[in-house]
């Protein structure tokens, strides 16, 4: 609920319990902490008992994202997800100072819940602001970026069994944005590497690891040119292997690792790496299994915060035709409710969604289909339907 | 035959006094030189005594050392009027006077042929790695690596030809790294007008020399917006000047998302030092693996050949299973530098055939052949042809 609900919610909760504060019926802003603070245990209790609902935010994005939006949230219904969606736009806007920013509700909505799905958002050129994804990620700190790339049966490419995961630093490195020009002609291109930060992402890298049953973590660097900056990388990796002793751990130059996963991606499993190598090595990884539409992503933040979103573009020449592939979107809300412990539920819509395109009975165009989104949707949520 | 040699050689006479200070003009001066070499690229150093050739030979860590003593009896069997002089560096040490007597060699020979040089880990940060130091000092400034799916060689994709001209000194490996605060630390990308209109118009002239239709520029300006959007411009203004070639540009991870599902849309791509490493690397896992590509590094008045991916290949040094095409074929670019073309296109054409004909493969292609073993084959070929041989 957005501030001003919840508000409202709390002073007719005190006018039922016959309170109120001073007398006065407007309950002012500071004040709301110390009510909720002394409502909080009965609250939370009651709500997670009443429904034992988690509420996601949920943004739908630009383009084909309304549609692929309303495909998750339909498949869900039919999979009795107990996931509340509360949906938001973000559109950068002049905060004060003259710092662009995302709507505030959105902001709040997110801090609330903690995690969110997000469809393609569009960067308008020349609009002044930075892209709405830098956006995000500044406001809440998405400091690794995770994206599982497996096999998609039903989906043939040349690689067959790919099943690795990459680990990507996503606040430094090379997209730190520092750039100068020296003198005219020369130009200098800062990629920073900072301690924290290494030793955050692998961290999270093992944990994660750990987390999903996976055996081995390779890091990946360029340390024998860029020995300080990388070396720190791969320092920090070194520690945290240290600290996860069950958890295998590896090293692999860039270059090599590049050479071996096009010709035989089957020996990876997660890796870790900084930002220039993580987007390109992760785009590899995901042209490996078929593309930005069939493949989910996950962004971890600081505070818990989550965000889970489709890689793919806003594509706006099929938007509104209910053309659109709604897979990369339902696999990044899978891994959603992975995250969330609700195993369950997630592996009934995955196997549900692997087994419609295994079929290839229906699928959308872009899957070599001739289906249309709504009729793709509907064959996944019959299918979930029919697992109960 | 004489008009060709003088205008040759006034070219010589242009190119060091003028070098790259008046970029453009040198390059539209060199350009209308009939001449079947790259005007970038200066004639090789005249043979000396009695008419045979002296390249310094790098042997390297790793497989380098056996892969290049094969190449070496691979040229002594053929009769090739060149002689080695072997220039060991010590990866293991942190002085540099080994990487310098290597330097000094190739310029007195002009021409050299190398293993890759280990970077050690355990030596402290201020120790550089010893291939960049090379090529920065000799400003090789291009680095050529062509990629062709080889009818005998099993892979996933079919019917691949990229040219990958990278560029070689500055750009991510500019070796220039610092800690202002500790736990922070700065590595610098330098991208110059200079460089980028160099390797550009390289690679333009390449293409235009191989009768290539397409130019594909490899970037990340939408992200790096100075720096990979300096050297994009630099390859739209090379590209103004070459009407027949058509030019676009692509973003790295794209084009990475591209070459595992299409590589056969690709024809001569062109980019800065890092995005070269992983393409070239790519590509060449693409068309069969470490073992098959040759490489060349190319500079004003210097050129040093060894294999595409630079792979030290310590796991199986000393084993005999590793696989020696890559290596032969450098010898063989190297040959054809040196206006030997033919003896470049015996050994060329008995490599080839050993390696689609026979299909005498090593391990790496999924085959049982040693080293040795393709080695023989590839020195029976080259008998059979009839020429002389030691």
């Amino acid at each position: 609920m957005a501030g001003q609900a919840w508000r409202s919610a709390i002073v007719n909760l005190l006018r039922k319990l016959g309170l109120s504060i001073n007398g006065e019926n407007i309950i002012k802003p500071e004040k709301v902490p110390r009510l909720v603070g002394a409502l909080k245990n009965e609250a939370a209790q009651s709500k997670n008992f009443i429904r034992g609902m988690k509420t996601v935010t949920l943004i739908p994005g630009d383009g084909i994202g309304p549609e692929i939006s309303t495909a998750v949230m339909k498949i869900f219904e039919a999979a009795k997800a107990p996931i509340q969606w509360e949906e938001r736009n973000v559109t950068a806007i002049k905060g004060p100072g003259g710092k662009w920013m995302i709507p505030l509700d959105a902001k709040e909505s997110m801090d609330k819940n903690k995690i969110g799905l997000k469809g393609p958002l569009k960067t308008p050129i020349a609009a002044g602001h930075p892209s709405m994804n830098l956006l995000l990620r500044k406001t809440f700190d998405l400091y690794a970026n995770v994206r599982p790339c497996v096999s998609i049966e039903g989906y043939k490419t040349p690689y067959t069994d790919v099943n690795l995961v990459t680990i990507r630093e996503n606040t430094e490195g090379e997209y730190s944005g520092i750039e100068h020009v020296i003198v005219d002609g020369v130009v200098q291109s800062i990629k920073l590497i900072t301690e924290q930060a290494s030793e955050r992402i692998a961290e999270y890298a093992f944990e994660y690891a750990r987390n999903n049953q996976r055996a081995s973590v390779t890091a990946v660097h360029k340390a024998n040119i860029m020995r300080m900056s990388d070396g720190l990388f791969l320092r920090k990796c070194r520690e945290a292997a240290e600290k996860h002793k069950a958890v295998k751990f590896t090293e692999m130059y860039l270059d090599t690792v590049c050479l071996n996963m096009v010709q035989d991606p089957t020996q990876f499993d997660v890796l870790v790496m900084p930002n220039l190598y993580g987007d390109i090595l992760s785009d590899l990884c995901a042209g490996l299994i078929g593309g930005l539409g069939v493949t989910p992503s996950g962004n971890i933040g600081a505070n818990g915060v989550a965000i889970f979103e489709s890689v793919h573009g806003t594509a706006p020449d099929i938007a509104g035709k209910d053309m659109a592939n709604p897979t990369a979107l339902l696999l990044s809300a899978v891994m959603m409710l992975r995250h969330m412990g609700l195993h369950g539920h997630a592996k009934n819509i995955e196997t549900a969604c692997f087994d419609t395109i295994r079929d290839k009975k229906v699928l959308t165009g872009d899957l070599g289909g001739t289906s249309k989104c709504s009729e793709f949707t509907e064959a996944i949520s019959q299918r979930v339907r029919d697992m109960d | 035959m004489a008009a060709h040699s003088t205008l040759l050689s006034v070219s010589k006479f242009i190119n060091p006094v003028w070098g790259g200070r008046l970029g453009n003009t040198v390059k539209v001066l060199g350009t209308s030189l009939p001449s079947h070499r790259s005007s970038s690229r200066l004639a090789p150093p005249p043979a000396k005594y009695g008419g045979r050739h002296t390249v310094t030979l790098i042997p390297g860590d790793g497989i380098g050392p056996e892969l290049l003593s094969h190449v070496k009896e691979v040229f002594r069997f053929s009769c090739v009027p060149v002689d080695f002089e072997v220039v060991q560096v010590n990866s293991a040490l942190e002085s540099e006077d080994d990487i310098n007597n290597a330097i000094t060699a190739i310029r007195r020979n002009g021409v050299a042929l190398k293993g890759n040089i280990e970077t050690k880990h355990t030596l402290p940060p201020s120790v550089k790695s010893r291939n960049n130091v090379l090529r920065t000092s000799l400003d090789l400034y291009a680095n050529v690596m062509h990629c062709q799916s080889l009818p005998g060689v099993q892979t996933r994709h079919k019917n691949i030809d990229i040219m990958i001209i990278r560029e070689n000194t500055e750009g991510e490996y500019s070796n220039l790294e610092h800690e202002n605060v500790p736990g922070v630390v700065e590595s610098l990308k330098i991208i110059t007008r200079n460089n980028s209109l160099r390797i550009a118009d390289y690679a333009f002239q390449l293409a235009r020399e191989k009768g290539r239709r397409r130019v594909t520029a490899v970037h990340k300006a939408n992200i790096m917006k100075l720096g990979d959007g300096l050297f994009l411009q630099c390859c739209r203004e090379v590209a103004s000047g070459y009407p027949d070639i058509t030019f676009d540009s692509m973003i790295v991870d794209n084009t990475t998302m591209q070459l595992v599902s299409k590589p056969q849309q690709f024809d001569v791509m062109v980019m800065p030092n890092l995005y070269g490493n992983v393409v070239s690397n790519v590509c060449a896992g693409l068309v069969g693996g470490p073992g098959l590509v040759p490489g060349a590094n190319y500079g004003r008045d210097y050129a040093v050949f060894e294999t595409a991916t630079r792979n030290t290949g310590k796991s199986i040094a000393g084993k005999n299973i590793a696989n020696p095409t890559a290596m032969l074929l450098a010898g063989c670019m190297m040959l054809d530098h040196l206006k030997l073309y033919d003896y470049a296109t015996l050994m060329r054409n008995a490599v080839l055939t050993t390696m689609n004909e026979t299909r005498l493969h090593t391990a790496d292609l999924g085959g049982q052949g040693t080293t040795l073993e393709v080695v023989q084959s590839i020195m029976r070929m080259i008998q059979s042809k009839g020429q002389l041989t030691a």
